[in-house]
């Protein structure tokens, strides 16, 4: 932790109590805030409310250093987390940029993510969860604890379970080293809402429930474009409307996964684009060749040839 | 009479801020935190019990701190320290080694001279709280 948020004592509380103002803006550009949230902006296509949310909490940590310089009382805040959202809408992504975020602010020392599930946390016999869940928040001291499908913790039909130890260790944890730690639930809504009903402890003491809203085609799209320049591909100028279609198609059926498909679709047309490209392997290929994906390339779908009828058995799409 | 072992034990105790501040130093270095526990100080045990496994993979000291409060909580009369592990090949050994508590009450060892042939003398020490079977020494 930086020197300038530590309550100032002694002598340099005296020096700073002459000041009666401090440049905010150069404290925010001093740790790199603005990049921070301007690269939210660019690099996560929607999710208004998400990023409307973050910026609120690097303001109020921003404040609270600034604060802190003046030598007024900044209690750190509680920044426990929960992500409800439905199945690829960015939760994990949002999660580790938090962490950097949390670092950038001065609120995590180190920064790291450490993602877990039920099986980290929860042992197989008696006595083994409390020593499991330990070492798990031990690891993510000084960083984010992020428990992806939090509400598999508590299984209300085996009363036995030993799910409910780990959450007492959890919320001990949580209210007494807040800031040492921040932890951040992620899960489907519904369920993460039966889970905070059995658990009213762990409600209350998680400050930010914060709900991803499911993407629309466009932002779909653009996601996709991303995703391709990420992965040093573009689409041929034709694929984009035949893309445009697939998502419509894709979104109506079964299982759909919003941003998590459209990789999984990027993908398989990346399989497609090189066995199109191996079948003629006669000819050197091109530069432009090796990264184009085309129109056939994403036309050559399951999603395009089966009926509705057979799309609605709910099998994956391939 | 004060026990001696280890760095840093010729300074008044560590406060638990500055217990902080070594084992983030010996993280920072790349070492690995243990905890250990004993009720014999003598000077030549080196063997004291493991509290927990070593901690590899820990980036910040407020986990390791978990263990040591836990540690002086299990054994409030004991004699705990921290050590840090370099696991660096051709190393691999412990670099710093501190005392993080120790027994309200120290009494110290009694010093034995042994008389053998041609009136040479053998010395050795004793705690005198070794002296009391292990777990009711201090």
């Amino acid at each position: 932790m930086t020197p300038t948020t530590t309550p100032a004592a002694g002598t340099d509380a005296a020096a700073l109590a002459v000041a009666d103002r401090v440049d905010l803006h150069a404290l925010c550009a001093d740790a790199g805030v603005f990049e921070l949230l301007d690269g939210l902006d660019r690099d996560l296509i929607g999710l208004a409310p998400v990023k409307a949310r973050i910026r609120d909490i690097a303001a109020l940590l921003a404040v609270d250093r600034a604060r802190a310089t003046l030598g007024l009382d900044a209690r750190p805040p509680s920044l426990h987390m929960c992500f409800t959202g439905n199945p690829g809408t960015g939760k994990t992504t949002v999660a580790l940029r938090m962490a950097e975020i949390l670092h950038k602010l001065g609120y995590a020392r180190k920064g790291h993510l450490v993602a877990v599930t039920r099986d980290d946390l929860v042992g197989q016999y008696i006595g083994h969860t409390a020593p499991k869940t330990r070492e798990v928040l031990k690891r993510a001291m000084g960083g984010v604890l992020f428990i992806d499908e939090a509400y598999y913790l508590y299984r209300p039909e085996n009363e036995r379970d030993y799910g409910q130890e780990a959450i007492e260790i959890l919320l001990q944890v949580m209210e007494n080293q807040r800031d040492d730690l921040v932890v951040i639930l992620a899960g489907y809504k519904d369920r993460m809402d039966t889970f905070f009903a059995s658990n009213p402890g762990m409600s209350s003491r998680i400050a930010h429930h914060i709900d991803f809203p499911d993407y629309g085609a466009d932002e779909l799209l653009e996601i996709a474009q991303l995703m391709v320049a990420e992965m040093h591909y573009c689409f041929a100028p034709d694929a984009l409307p035949v893309l445009r279609d697939y998502v419509a198609r894709r979104m109506a059926r079964p299982n759909f996964a919003n941003a998590r498909s459209i990789r999984n679709a990027l993908d398989r047309a990346r399989l497609r684009q090189a066995s199109r490209l191996f079948a003629d392997a006669k000819a050197s290929v091109t530069r432009d060749a090796l990264q184009t994906i085309t129109a056939e390339d994403i036309r050559a779908s399951r999603v395009f040839t089966e009926t509705a009828a057979s799309a609605a058995d709910g099998r994956a799409a391939t | 009479m004060r026990i001696t072992q280890g760095t840093f034990s010729f300074l008044p105790d560590l406060t638990d801020a500055e217990i902080k501040a070594q084992i983030q130093y010996a993280i920072d270095q790349g070492w690995a935190c243990s905890v250990e526990y004993t009720d014999d100080p003598h000077p030549r045990n080196t063997y004291w019990d493991m509290y927990g496994l070593p901690m590899f993979g820990i980036k910040d000291a407020a986990g390791v701190m978990l263990e040591v409060d836990a540690c002086r909580k299990a054994f409030p009369n004991h004699y705990v320290k921290v050590n840090g592990f370099d696991s660096t090949r051709g190393i691999e050994s412990v670099r710093l080694s501190f005392i993080v508590n120790r027994p309200a009450e120290e009494p110290g060892y009694a010093l034995t001279r042994q008389e053998t042939v041609g009136r040479q003398i053998r010395y050795t020490t004793t705690a005198y709280s070794a002296q009391q079977p292990a777990g009711k020494r201090y």
